[in-house]
């Protein structure tokens, strides 16, 4: 079982399901250098997200911890802990970054492929 | 008041003390101040600041943190303090008053706040070098100066100011004794019962006490300087200091060379409205004499008059002042003396015909309480000694002379006072006492200005933010206000767990459930769980003993750092710190570390804990930097951990000229023994050669000075945010004791502090304070040392270099890639550029280069190569 992202184009293999370790978060590169961050919660749910951190602008946010606020899921910064929801990519404490953005991470789609046969 | 047509008129004060600059506030916040021209004359050399804290100065405060003025306040209300330039006369006919540099300020309202001196008894000597008076920051720096040369000092004077002084020298490490007049210590506040159970708390500290004796006379040696004080009976102490404390005297002099009238014991005749004799003096704090013929010593009847004459100035340009003004105050006190509690509200002493004392003394713990119960059963006041539960409560009740909700014997009891359930106030009792704040104010601030905190409530009544003897009361008003609200206020870990650390600790050390996922299905509500129980749970696992922390789930709860074993840095990188035990290091071992790092590329700089830090690795260099770190006999030194860092050293006997013991070797032993423990915040300690403490021991949650008989413990001392300076737990140990001692510390600390309180905090907030930890770790009180032992025992043998295990396994090595789908590639967003011949984390919108160092790790299912 493999791990999809959607790219914009189509969907791209970026790892083993088992590759995700129940929680936390790994990186993903992209073609043109963007990079996604890629999590599955304890519940076994996959999030794809930016992996630029809005705040500190560097790529670290693939390895914060996923954590819940009553029924959101949410992903915590490591680097300054701001709290993002999954569902929408919102920064739940702050609503605009230091550079006066909204502090909204893109989410992109995620699914496990299920290979028809070892390739 | 005049009445000339100048639109702008003139305000002097003389003094800014601490009732001077309380005044001044409260005058600048009537709408009237605007028209005034405010000239403050000052005598002392700073800004008013709070002499009330001054003994803070003997425990690591700097005179900057007793500053009562905020910075630009004098700026903002254009108020001209003229410092170190004392009024030296007044002219009252032409309302002019002359200072020592010779200026002649003009008035149209004068306004003295001179405070009082200390009371100096008439007895021959006491102007020699060594003789001491307690009031300001000079006075400590002069005390603080000779204290370091001298062994013995005596404080003339038993009252509140005597025993702060002897407090005070008792910290700087003299043998104290007091001398006091009065058959018992704190005459005024306590009785003869209470006096007693403080004088045998404070002997119990090493404070020698020698009631009903009057000093005679200072004794000199043949240089002149102090050598001793002889007593009334014939008696002789030798010392080296002496600090006068028995007492102020009011400074009037100004008011009685103008013909002001004075009372009968000082101090310059005031009605209620702070006004003298002449309409255009007032007279405020410690230099007046209330309308109730008193001269109040205190700062809150002080703060009140300061209150009182800012309304009085504004209303006279109408009618005239209103209201019932400054008719006198309530002299309740709480105090902490020496360690010791002490409390006294009300009427102590039980004068109101009718009277009753409800008494509980025991001598063993030091405890007396007494309540003075009215004859209607109203509470009318008390005298509380080592135990002062409940003052909060009763003050305002007796204050107001209000009846008891439960029966007083309940109250007495020291256990009682929690058991008797909570004593109802009525909303107009005065909870806050040095800023005049009701319990009804308390609870409109929650509930009706929206202040959800003590801070906040702080902020918004200012209760609380002057002695700060009301706080805990004001605490506990806050949250049951918050929960009458239905304001969560539980005292849980966060949504998900209920319990705070300490519980979490006990469940996981009882039961031995080493996962969270059990954890949270048992003893939490469920969900993912969070930032902070993750974390938490994972600290409280690792405290405990349970394998590596990366492995099994335990990986997936770590923090960002500890989950890659490194710190994480600004833009991404990370920083590489491997121990070097109490700072000691080889040249071999200097050079290796230089290798890498310029093999690397990485930016070195020393750390402030003695120890070399790397900046700059990505995740993927970070194996490979570790690899070459553990072949060359490096380990991790943890500084990503809530865990201890690094034990400081001085060079100690071996080298320095002054050293009484080895202070390295014993550095490099404990640093070896705690390495890895992890705890609910980081632990730092320290280790001093000898009393000139280079390694700054009395900073760090455990330090330990070198004596020639041993070596001295401190305990819960900080740098940081907030600065503590340790407090000593025991002294002249052997290394054997010393190593247990601190064992049992460190793990009675795991065991009860909350998240990310250092031992700081902690022994803050520790019941019982510093007796109950010695109590503990000393005389094993608890019963629990034999466990604590164990526990530290356990550590210690199941101890390894948590780089070394990774780097051994491929499981936990497969955390360090910087993409899952493209193994080996650097991140490229993680760029620097040079600057100062190495190298720093490019800034957004600087083009800066990665860093390329040979990357060895190979992706998901990988090895390790060594190079
Ligand atoms: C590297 C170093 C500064 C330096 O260049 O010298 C440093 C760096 C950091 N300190 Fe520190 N502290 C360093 C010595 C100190 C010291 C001095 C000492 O240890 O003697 C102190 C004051 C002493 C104390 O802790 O009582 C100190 C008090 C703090 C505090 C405030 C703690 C407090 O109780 O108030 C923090 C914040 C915290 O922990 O919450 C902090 C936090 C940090 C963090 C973790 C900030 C962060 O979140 O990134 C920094 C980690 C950077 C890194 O990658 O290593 N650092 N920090 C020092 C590492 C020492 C070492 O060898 O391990
Ligand atoms: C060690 C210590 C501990 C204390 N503990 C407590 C406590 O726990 N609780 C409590 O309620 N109170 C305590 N007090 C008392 C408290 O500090 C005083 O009540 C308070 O400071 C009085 O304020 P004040 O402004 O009247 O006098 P001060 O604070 O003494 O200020 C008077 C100022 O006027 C200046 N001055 C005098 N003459 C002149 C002049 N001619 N021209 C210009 N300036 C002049 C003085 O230099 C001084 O700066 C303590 C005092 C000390 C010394
Ligand atoms: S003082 Fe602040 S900036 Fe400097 S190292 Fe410590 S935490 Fe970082
Ligand atoms: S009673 Fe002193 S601060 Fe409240």
């Amino acid at each position: 079982m493999t791990v999809q992202i959607h790219d914009g184009t189509s969907w791209r293999t970026v790892c083993a399901l088992t590759d995700l370790e129940p929680g936390r978060g790994v990186a993903v590169l992209l073609p043109d250098s963007e990079q996604v961050a890629l999590f599955r919660d304890r519940a076994g749910e996959l999030y794809a997200v930016d992996n630029l951190d809005p705040f500190s602008r560097a790529p670290v946010l693939s390895r914060g911890l996923l954590g819940n606020r009553g029924d959101r899921p949410t992903l915590i910064s490591p680097m300054y802990k701001q709290v993002y929801d999954l569902t929408d990519g919102r920064c739940l404490d702050e609503d605009t970054a230091p550079d006066g953005a909204p502090a909204v991470l893109r989410r992109w789609p995620v699914r496990v492929h299920t290979e028809e046969r070892a390739a | 008041m005049t009445t000339d047509d100048r639109s702008i008129r003139d305000l002097v004060l003389v003094g800014h003390g601490m009732v001077g600059q309380r005044f001044l506030e409260a005058w600048t916040e009537q709408p009237a101040a605007r028209d005034w021209r405010v000239t403050v004359l000052a005598e002392e050399p700073r800004p008013a600041y709070d002499r009330v804290h001054l003994s803070a100065l003997f425990s690591g405060s700097t005179a900057e943190d007793l500053t009562l003025c905020p910075s630009g306040f004098l700026a903002e209300h254009g108020i001209d303090l003229r410092l170190g330039d004392p009024a030296t006369a007044i002219d009252r006919e032409r309302r002019l008053v002359a200072t020592r540099s010779g200026a002649e300020v003009r008035y149209d309202v004068l306004v003295l706040a001179t405070g009082s001196v200390p009371f100096v008894p008439p007895v021959p000597g006491t102007d020699a070098p060594g003789c001491h008076v307690y009031r300001t920051i000079e006075d400590v720096d002069a005390i603080r100066a000779q204290a370091g040369t001298a062994r013995t000092g005596v404080v003339v004077g038993g009252g509140l100011l005597g025993l702060e002084a002897a407090g005070a020298l008792r910290a700087g490490g003299l043998d104290t004794h007091v001398v006091e007049f009065a058959p018992r210590l704190m005459a005024v506040q306590v009785d003869d019962g209470g006096g007693a159970a403080l004088r045998r708390k404070i002997e119990e500290l090493g404070v020698t006490v020698h009631t009903s004796a009057g000093a005679s006379g200072v004794l000199t040696g043949p240089d002149g300087a102090v050598r001793g004080l002889a007593l009334a009976d014939g008696r002789e102490l030798a010392a080296d200091l002496v600090v006068f404390s028995a007492g102020v005297r009011a400074r009037d002099q100004l008011a009685r060379d103008c013909g002001l009238p004075v009372g009968p014991r000082g101090g310059v005749v005031v009605d209620a409205h702070c006004r003298t004799e002449d309409p255009a003096v007032l007279a405020v704090g410690e230099c007046a004499q209330a309308v109730d013929g008193r001269v109040y010593g205190l700062v809150a009847p002080g703060y009140q008059m300061a209150e009182t004459a800012a309304r009085t100035l504004a209303e006279l340009a109408g009618s005239g002042p209103t209201g019932a003004g400054f008719v006198g105050a309530d002299t309740s006190t709480k105090l902490k003396l020496l360690g010791v509690d002490v409390a006294s509200f009300g009427d102590p002493h039980g004068t109101a015909d009718g009277a009753l004392d409800v008494l509980y003394s025991d001598s063993r713990s030091g405890v007396y309480r007494k309540l003075v119960i009215g004859a209607d059963g109203a509470l009318l006041g008390g005298v509380l000694v080592g135990d002062t539960e409940g003052y909060g409560a009763l003050r305002p009740l007796a204050v107001g002379g209000k009846p008891l909700t439960v029966a007083p014997e309940q109250l007495v009891l020291p256990a009682g006072f929690a058991s008797a359930g909570p004593v109802a106030l009525p909303d107009d009792a005065v909870l806050c006492s040095c800023h005049n704040v009701t319990q009804g104010a308390v609870r409109a601030a929650v509930r009706e200005q929206g202040a959800d905190s003590v801070a906040a409530v702080k902020k918004c009544t200012r209760a609380g933010t002057g002695c700060g003897s009301c706080l805990k009361q004001l605490g506990t008003v806050v949250t049951e206000e918050l929960e009458a609200a239905g304001v969560s206020t539980a005292k849980g870990l966060c949504e998900h767990f209920g319990h705070t650390r300490a519980e979490l600790y006990e469940i996981v050390r009882v039961t031995g459930l080493a996962s969270f996922s059990e954890l949270l299905a048992r003893h939490g509500n469920g969900g993912e769980g969070c930032e902070i129980c993750k974390p938490t749970v994972a600290s409280v696992l690792a405290s405990l003993g349970n394998g590596h922390i990366l492995d099994g789930e335990q990986g997936a709860l770590q923090d960002s750092n500890d989950h890659f074993l490194a710190n994480l840095q600004r833009n991404g990188s990370y920083s590489v710190v491997p121990r070097v035990p109490g700072g000691e290091i080889t040249p071999e071992g200097l050079i290796t570390i230089g290798e890498i790092a310029r093999d690397h590329g990485l930016y070195t700089k020393i750390t402030g804990g003695q120890r070399i830090d790397m900046f700059g690795a990505t995740v993927d260099q970070l194996p490979v930097i570790w690899r070459k770190l553990v072949d060359a006999g490096f380990e991790s030194g943890h500084a990503y951990g809530k865990s201890l860092r690094t034990v400081k050293s001085c060079v100690g006997e071996t080298w320095c000229r002054f050293g009484v013991q080895d202070s390295t070797a014993l550095a490099i032993e404990l640093e070896l023994r705690y390495r890895g423990l992890r705890s609910p915040h980081k632990l730092k300690a320290a280790v001093s050669g000898c009393a000139r403490e280079c390694a700054e021991a009395q900073s760090k949650d455990f330090g330990i000075i070198a004596t020639s008989a041993g070596w001295n413990l401190y305990v819960g001392g900080n740098g940081g945010m907030t600065p503590r300076h340790a407090d000593l737990l025991a002294a002249d140990l052997d290394r054997e004791t010393l190593i247990r001692t601190i064992d049992r510390y460190l793990m009675f600390y795991i065991r009860t502090a909350d998240r990310l309180e250092r031992t700081s905090v902690w022994l803050e907030r520790l019941e019982g304070g510093l007796d109950h930890l010695r109590a503990v770790v000393l005389d094993d009180s608890l019963g629990i040392a034999a466990e604590l032992d164990e526990l530290m025992d356990r550590h210690i043998g199941g101890y390894r270099d948590e780089w070394a295990e990774t780097l051994a396994d491929p499981d936990r090595m497969r955390r360090f890639a910087s993409f899952v789908n493209a193994p080996g590639t650097p991140d490229p967003a993680v760029t620097f550029v040079p600057e100062r011949g190495q190298i720093r984390p490019a800034r957004p919108g600087e083009a800066g280069h990665t860093l390329d160092s040979p990357v060895l790790v190979a992706g998901a299912r990988l090895e390790v190569l060594t190079p």
